[in-house]
C-alpha cells in the first residue's frame, strides 16, 4: 500500500522512520538493524578524538551510499557552540543537514528553547538544512518554522525514557499549526508509540534507544518500520470519529432523584 | 613549540603542517574527521598547506554513534 512520500527541504525520503545510531552493541548489529528498519535518514554525533591513538570507527560500518546522514550537535551548551559544531559536522560528513540539539543540562537533556531559536536563525543564514530538536511547545515550533527550520522535532517524552507520547496534547497543536514536517523525536519506547504518532498526523518519528537497546535490535527495527507504515496508512485512511457517548451515570441519577422526592 | 590538541598540550616541530599532525594522530585515513583551529573550521583540502603556530588550539572531532 502506497502512502504519500515525505519531503523535507525538497528531498523525498523513502521512510518516515528516522534512526539514531547510538547505544548499539556493535557496528554490525547497527548496520543490520538500520537495514531492517527501512530508514533512510540516520543521525550521528560528533565527538573529540582521543589523542592517545585509539579511535572508534562507527562510520565505516555505515554504507553512506544507502543512507542520508543527519549529524547532531549533541554536547553543545549554547548557540555559539552549536554553530561551530554544525560547521565541523558539515566538513566531517559533507552534508548541510543538521539535527540541532542544544541541551546544556546533562541530567534531563531538556532542549534550551532560546539558544535553539538563535542558532536556527544563524544556521539557516549559513545554508544549513536545520531540523531542531525542541520541547513540545507550539509557540516555539512556530517560531522555529518562521526562522527557517526545514522541520521541527518536538519531543514525545524525555530522551531515552521510552515513555511515549507524554506531550500528546501539545503535539496535536503543533501538528495542526505546522507548515513544515513535524518529526516526533525522543521518548518513543515501543512500536505502538510510533504508530500513534503517525496516526495523529506526525510526518515522521526519530527512534534510537527503543531499537538499539531492545533484546533483538534487528527485529525491533522491523517492528518500528511496520508500525510507522501502519500509523501513516491509518492517518491517510481518515480515522473514524471517536465515541462521544456521555457517561451513563450522569443521565440515570436525575430522574431517580426526582421520583424519590415525590413532588 | 607547543600547541593544544583537544585541550592537551602537545610539543611539535616548527613548520609542522596540519596534515602532518593528522597523520601523527593516526587519523590520515579516517572518514568523518573535521578540524577547527581557534574555533574556525579548516577545510580538509587546505590541511597540507596550513602550518601550525605556537599556542594554537586545535579541535579535532570525528563522527560517531549518536541519536
Amino acid at each position: 500500500m502506497k502512502t504519500a512520500p515525505l519531503v523535507i527541504a525538497g528531498v523525498t525520503l523513502r521512510s518516515r522512520l528516522f534512526l539514531g545510531t547510538g547505544k548499539y552493541s556493535s557496528g554490525a548489529v547497527m548496520a543490520e538493524s538500520l537495514a531492517a528498519s527501512g530508514a533512510e535518514l540516520v543521525t550521528m554525533a560528533l565527538r573529540r578524538v582521543r589523542t592517545d591513538g585509539s579511535h572508534d570507527d562507527i562510520i565505516s560500518q555505515l554504507d553512506t551510499s544507502k543512507y542520508r546522514l543527519l549529524p547532531n550537535t549533541s554536547g553543545v551548551r549554547d548557540a555559539k557552540e552549536a554553530v561551530l559544531a554544525a560547521e565541523l559536522a558539515r566538513e566531517a560528513l559533507g552534508t548541510n543537514w543538521l539535527k540541532l540539539e542544544i541541551h546544556p543540562d546533562p541530567k534531563y537533556l531538556m532542549p534550551d528553547p532560546v539558544e535553539t531559536l538563535l542558532a536556527t536563525r544563524e544556521l539557516v543564514k549559513r545554508g544549513f538544512i536545520v531540523l531542531p530538536y525542541c520541547h513540545a511547545d507550539p509557540v516555539l515550533c512556530k517560531q522555529l518554522e518562521e526562522a527557517g527550520a526545514a522541520a521541527v522535532m518536538p519531543l514525545g517524552a524525555p530522551i531515552g525514557s521510552n515513555l511515549g507520547l507524554e506531550s500528546r496534547a501539545f503535539l496535536e497543536i503543533i501538528i495542526a499549526q505546522a507548515r513544515v514536517p513535524v518529526v516526533i523525536d525522543a521518548g518513543l519506547g515501543v512500536p505502538s508509540h510510533a504508530a500513534a504518532a503517525l496516526e495523529m498526523g506526525a510526518d515522521a518519528v526519530l527512534v534510537n534507544t527503543a531499537i538499539a537497546a531492545a533484546a533483538d535490535p534487528v527485529a525491533m527495527g522491523e517492528a518500528f518500520k511496520l508500525a510507522v507504515e501502519a500509523g501513516r496508512l491509518g492517518f491517510e485512511a481518515g480515522l473514524a470519529a471517536r465515541s462521544t457517548k456521555t457517561a451513563p451515570e450522569a443521565s440515570a441519577t436525575s430522574p431517580l432523584t426526582a421520583f424519590l422526592s415525590g413532588v | 613549540m607547543t600547541i593544544h590538541v583537544n585541550d592537551q598540550p602537545r610539543e611539535i616541530a616548527v613548520g609542522l603542517s596540519l596534515a602532518d599532525l593528522v597523520r601523527d594522530l593516526g587519523l590520515a585515513d579516517r572518514k568523518g574527521v573535521a578540524i577547527a583551529i581557534d574555533d574556525e573550521v579548516v577545510p580538509r583540502s587546505t590541511w597540507p598547506t596550513r602550518a601550525l603556530a605556537e599556542g594554537e588550539r586545535i579541535l579535532v572531532i570525528q563522527a560517531t554513534q549518536g541519536g
